[in-house]
């Protein structure tokens, strides 16, 4: 049904109603483009006719359609595009990390004349302090759990003797894999035909960038990219050495026999994995009152009961670190906890190792957004949901974009590059609005835990004040094969959905390649595919994918 | 999640908990896993107050943890109503009562552990009983939140209860002299006033019921670790042995000349055993071995705890493998005793006598869990707390003097085995070589006793050939 439904709206003489009839006799191109669109929801059917813009393949054509676009997104002919000067290039991307990146390979994809714009290290946080380089120490420290577990080897049959590991070896591994990346990303784009300017950018003016001291370069839109730095609340003194972020963690200069990790999200989930991998002890120091917020509860409790409580770890809940002191002098690291609720002291900890996990600030200084009246909130640049920039006086500012950690909407590297995409498809003719409930995001914990969508808690509220109805359904990979031949049959699956339309909410996995099963899940969200008719997909046995099929089988659509 | 648990209270209190109290009785429901319970005060049967116990939620559980409670102290329960969150290996579950009742006294705290079948809470009938029931879990309340098998009694029923108090009351005694001595030598403990453990050492003393202030830390600053719990469990009641000991090294290494000083113990047993091997006909034969590429590998592989004596061990006991022979043993002095299993007693020296710590399967264990093992055993020697079969099932004997330069020397053949082999010091050794040429190679001699009446001079010759290979070339040993 979807599929017929894009085919209508990709001729254009099918849509009677397009305001902009005349333009059916540009020839409409036929490439994925239209295929991509049939993956709009019924919902934002009400964009399709901007699908009616000419995204011509010669420039001229296409300026004259930009400046149709421009006024119509912005809703206020602002005499912005009046002056049709020559730009130095069609778009400027500030940051080139995962999000300016995605940008800037499908601005020229769709023939914009690119340039990107880095003033450290082309990758960002994700490639150089993040997600990359993480993988890497978490691709070892999986290793050596299963190493090191011997009552599952010896299930499996299998003898392994005084598994070890060499930290330098380990730290180069993940830097060698960022230097890897990273070369990889530069080739790509050089090989497109971006251009790398380097030096720090700042927006001067509209349409104006300044990159290092004194070079000016003008493009027609400008995408600000510039992502997070790691985030360290006041009172804590980070040395780099025995007090730390994330940053310094991913170096591995050294395993501490004890670390605290301040902060039980991700970032810190993942990094006691690696660490009590490595053999190192681990104490959380989290100011809510339950580990894991932000995961669905029932996941995070079972995640507690196997990635926490089995392991060297404990932790303190419902406590702020209101001061933390590196280690010197022959004297430890020392933690000041404090209860987060009346404030009183709690108790101090002595520790080696203090890793900051609290989350990520945006990286919006100098950006000059003062030239262009922009007032960030906590640092993040406001932005409406098409990542157009909003100014001080709630106006939008014309041919300005913020994707990624920068506008804050949701910190992950994949959903930076998503919404980089979504501005590129404005810029080139097609509005398009980025949903956000189906960006997956993962934790790559041993097992993992992925999510899409709504947690039971917020669905629950939603069916509330919308009035519809929500049910629950759960598989277990205990009853799943593959699960069960890897002797990994720890974890749930669950979906949270929409009994009487079969609407997916939420899904959820905990357990053995969770982040890479909840694709199935996020498309569907993404395409608008109600559980009904995923029950009548096929997937191959035995596959873990198969936990998913159980999981919409197992729900109950009234239809 | 209440739906899963529809009998949460689980008919398997008469097996779980085997009361002859209670059966006899025969006012209490088998069904049900709320007790009733007698009062002693009341004479009558009042069968009023009932016992909630800790369910079993699935078949490997063996303690649960209170995740939360529902409801409160004083609040009224009606049947089928979800009164706590029980947390098993698996998952967490709402418990239900069977009753209606009052909630007299909860007995484990949220977060507290408790055995399957131990009593959690009190359930009253009614409201005036309320006051009894909570002065009865003041009773037994206080163990009640360890989820000791003395707990169980304990609030079972008020009989065995004055039997387990002592029991439970020993414990503290025990530890509190040590707690005086700990906080003395703990420097991150602040005067006593706090303990610094790490998370796995709180872990660990809490699943080996190991009281940590009684603890004195060696981890960096005095911080209590793994280990120091691991010593501490392994060391039950140790004040008294250790007093009592005391004495005697003292004594030895500081003699009083002119004196006669009766054997110890150890001692005496050491000189019993060598009259006995007078009866034994033994025989030596030597072998000098090449020891560079072992004292390669033990270089490589010291840093993982890798010891001499466990690689020693660990070649001997493969040599071992391939000459079942001089494993044997001459028991009655007309058969051979085939040993099903290679274990390799070490000779080691301790203050006032000798003994000899056992490497049991030496053949099949790794080099590591091998030294692990060899540590544990010394440091048990050391604290004199080996188990007899600890030090008294080898079938095979090493003694090694080497480390104080001894090149070589003769063992005496402990009764009961077959062999014996004093292994000297390797050392730098100009060698000539079969093409001529003059090196320096480290070598060691070693000497081995046997019992001609079972090993012959062939049998150690092919022995001490094998393990000559085996030490030359050692890449056999890390398996």
């Amino acid at each position: 049904m979807q599929a017929s439904l894009s085919l209508s709206v990709s001729n254009p003489a099918a849509i009677p109603r397009s305001s902009h009839g005349f333009e059916s006799s540009i020839p409409f191109p036929s490439k994925p483009v239209n295929l991509r669109f049939c993956g709009l929801r019924r919902e934002a059917l009400g964009f399709s006719s901007a699908s009616t813009y000419p995204l011509s393949t010669s420039r001229s054509s296409r300026s004259v359609a930009r400046s149709n676009k421009v006024s119509a997104s912005l809703g206020s002919a602002n005499g912005s595009s009046s002056a049709p000067k020559s730009f130095d290039y069609d778009l400027i991307i500030i940051g080139a990390g995962v999000g300016g990146h995605g940008a800037a390979l499908h601005a020229v994809e769709k023939g914009l004349k690119t340039a990107i714009v880095e003033g450290d290290v082309v990758g960002g946080t994700c490639v150089n302090r993040g997600c990359v380089p993480s993988k890497a120490l978490l691709a070892v420290s999986g290793r050596m759990r299963e190493l090191q577990n011997e009552h599952h080897l010896k299930a499996l049959g299998l003898q392994v003797s005084a598994a070890g590991y060499d930290r330098q070896g380990v730290a180069d591994h993940a830097n060698n894999l960022a230097m890897k990346i990273r070369g990889n990303l530069t080739n790509s784009m050089k090989a497109l035909g971006v251009d790398i300017l380097t030096g720090f950018g700042a927006v001067l003016g509209p349409q104006k960038v300044k990159v290092g001291k004194d070079t000016v370069v003008t493009a027609k839109d400008i995408i600000i990219a510039t992502g997070s730095v790691p985030f360290v609340p006041k009172g804590i003194e980070v040395d780099g050495k025995t007090v730390i972020t994330s940053d310094h963690a991913l170096k591995l200069e050294f395993v501490p026999d004890w670390i605290a990790i301040v902060g039980s999200g991700y970032i810190g989930l993942e990094f006691s994995d690696v660490y009590t991998a490595l053999g190192s002890e681990v104490t959380f120091v989290e100011a809510l009152d339950q580990l894991m917020p932000g995961f669905d509860p029932e996941i995070g409790k079972l995640a507690q009961r196997v990635l926490i409580n089995p392991r060297k770890i404990d932790y303190h809940t419902g406590v702020f670190a209101t001061k933390i002191t590196p280690a010197k002098d022959g004297k430890p690291v020392t933690i000041e906890l404090i209860d987060a609720k009346t404030k009183e002291p709690k108790e101090t900890l002595e520790v080696d190792a203090a890793l900051i996990a609290t989350g990520r600030a945006p990286f919006t200084n100098g950006l000059g957004l003062e030239n262009i009246n922009v007032a960030t909130q906590r640092g993040f640049i406001p932005v409406d949901e098409r990542m157009r920039v909003i100014d001080s006086n709630g106006d939008l500012v014309p041919h300005l974009f913020c994707i990624g950690d920068a506008n804050g909407k949701m910190m992950l590297a994949h959903a930076a590059s998503a919404q980089g995409i979504s501005v590129v498809e404005q810029l080139t003719g097609r509005d398009h609005v980025l949903n956000h409930l189906s960006i997956p995001a993962a934790c790559f914990t041993h097992p993992e835990i992925s999510m899409v969508g709504l947690t039971e808690p917020q669905a629950r509220e939603k069916a509330e004040l919308e009035g519809f109805e929500v049910a629950v359904a759960k598989t277990s990979f205990k009853a799943n094969t593959k699960a069960l031949a890897e002797n990994e049959g720890e974890g749930l699956a669950k979906l949270i959905y929409r009994p009487d339309n079969g609407e997916i909410l939420g899904v959820h996995i905990f357990g053995l390649h969770a982040a890479d099963l909840i694709h199935e899940a996020s498309n569907a969200i993404a395409l608008g595919t109600r559980i009904q008719d995923l029950k009548l997909a096929v997937h191959a046995h035995p596959t873990l994918s198969e936990v998913l099929d159980e999981l919409f089988k197992s729900a109950k659509v009234s239809l | 999640m209440a739906h899963l648990l529809q009998t949460s209270f689980l008919p398997s209190s008469q097996c779980l908990r085997p009361n002859p109290d209670r059966s006899s009785s025969s006012t209490s429901s088998p069904m049900v896993q709320i007790s009733r319970r007698r009062s002693k005060t009341g004479g009558a049967v009042q069968a009023k107050i009932r016992e909630i116990f800790m369910p079993a939620l699935s078949s490997t559980m063996t303690e649960g943890k209170i995740v939360s409670w529902v409801k409160s102290e004083g609040e009224k329960l009606a049947k089928g109503e979800s009164v706590v969150v029980v947390e098993s290996d698996k998952a967490d579950m709402d418990v239900e009562t069977f009753y209606d009742g009052y909630l007299a006294a909860i007995m484990v705290e949220e977060g507290g552990v408790a055995a399957v079948g131990s009593a959690i809470a009190l359930l009253a009938e009614t409201e005036d009983e309320i006051e009894a029931a909570r002065s009865k879990a003041a009773g037994s309340g206080s163990s009640a939140a360890s989820s000791s098998p003395a707990t169980a009694s304990t609030s079972a029923d008020p009989i065995p209860a004055e039997i387990a108090a002592p029991i439970a009351a020993s414990a503290p005694i025990a530890a509190a002299p040590v707690a005086k001595l700990a906080s003395a030598v703990h420097p991150a403990s602040d005067g006593g006033k706090r303990v610094v453990a790490s998370p796995y050492a709180k872990k660990l003393a809490k699943e080996l019921k190991v009281e940590l202030a009684a603890i004195a830390g060696s981890g960096p600053l005095g911080r209590i670790v793994a280990k120091d719990v691991e010593t501490a469990a392994a060391a039950p009641v140790p004040v008294a042995a250790v007093t009592a000991a005391a004495p005697a090294p003292a004594a030895a290494s500081n003699v009083e000349l002119g004196t006669v000083v009766p054997f110890t113990t150890m001692q005496g047993a050491v000189s019993r055993n060598m009259l006995e091997s007078l009866s034994v006909p033994t025989f030596r034969v030597g072998y000098t071995i090449t020891t560079d590429a072992l004292d390669a590998l033990y270089k490589k592989i010291k840093s993982k705890g890798v010891t001499m004596t466990a690689l020693l061990a660990k070649a001997t006991a493969l040599a071992l493998a391939k000459h079942p022979v001089v494993n044997s043993s001459c028991r009655d002095g007309n058969s051979f005793t085939y040993n099903s299993s290679i274990n390799i007693a070490v000779a080691v020296a301790i203050d006032g006598g000798l003994i000899t710590p056992v490497l049991q399967d030496a053949d099949k264990s790794d080099i590591y869990s091998l030294s692990r093992k060899w540590k544990e055993l010394v440091d048990k020697a050391r604290a004199k707390q080996l188990q007899p079969h600890e030090y008294n099932t080898g079938t095979f004997t090493l003694s090694n003097l080497g480390m104080f330069g001894v090149d070589r020397f003769d063992a005496i053949l402990p009764p009961g085995t077959g062999a014996i082999m004093a292994v000297g010091a390797s050392q730098p050794t100009a060698v000539g070589t079969k093409d001529g040429r003059i090196g320096i190679k480290n070598q060691m001699q070693v000497n081995v006793t046997a019992d001609h009446r079972v090993i012959y001079g062939a049998d150690l010759a092919a022995f001490l050939q094998t393990l000559s290979k085996i030490i030359e070339d050692p890449k056999d040993l890390t398996f």
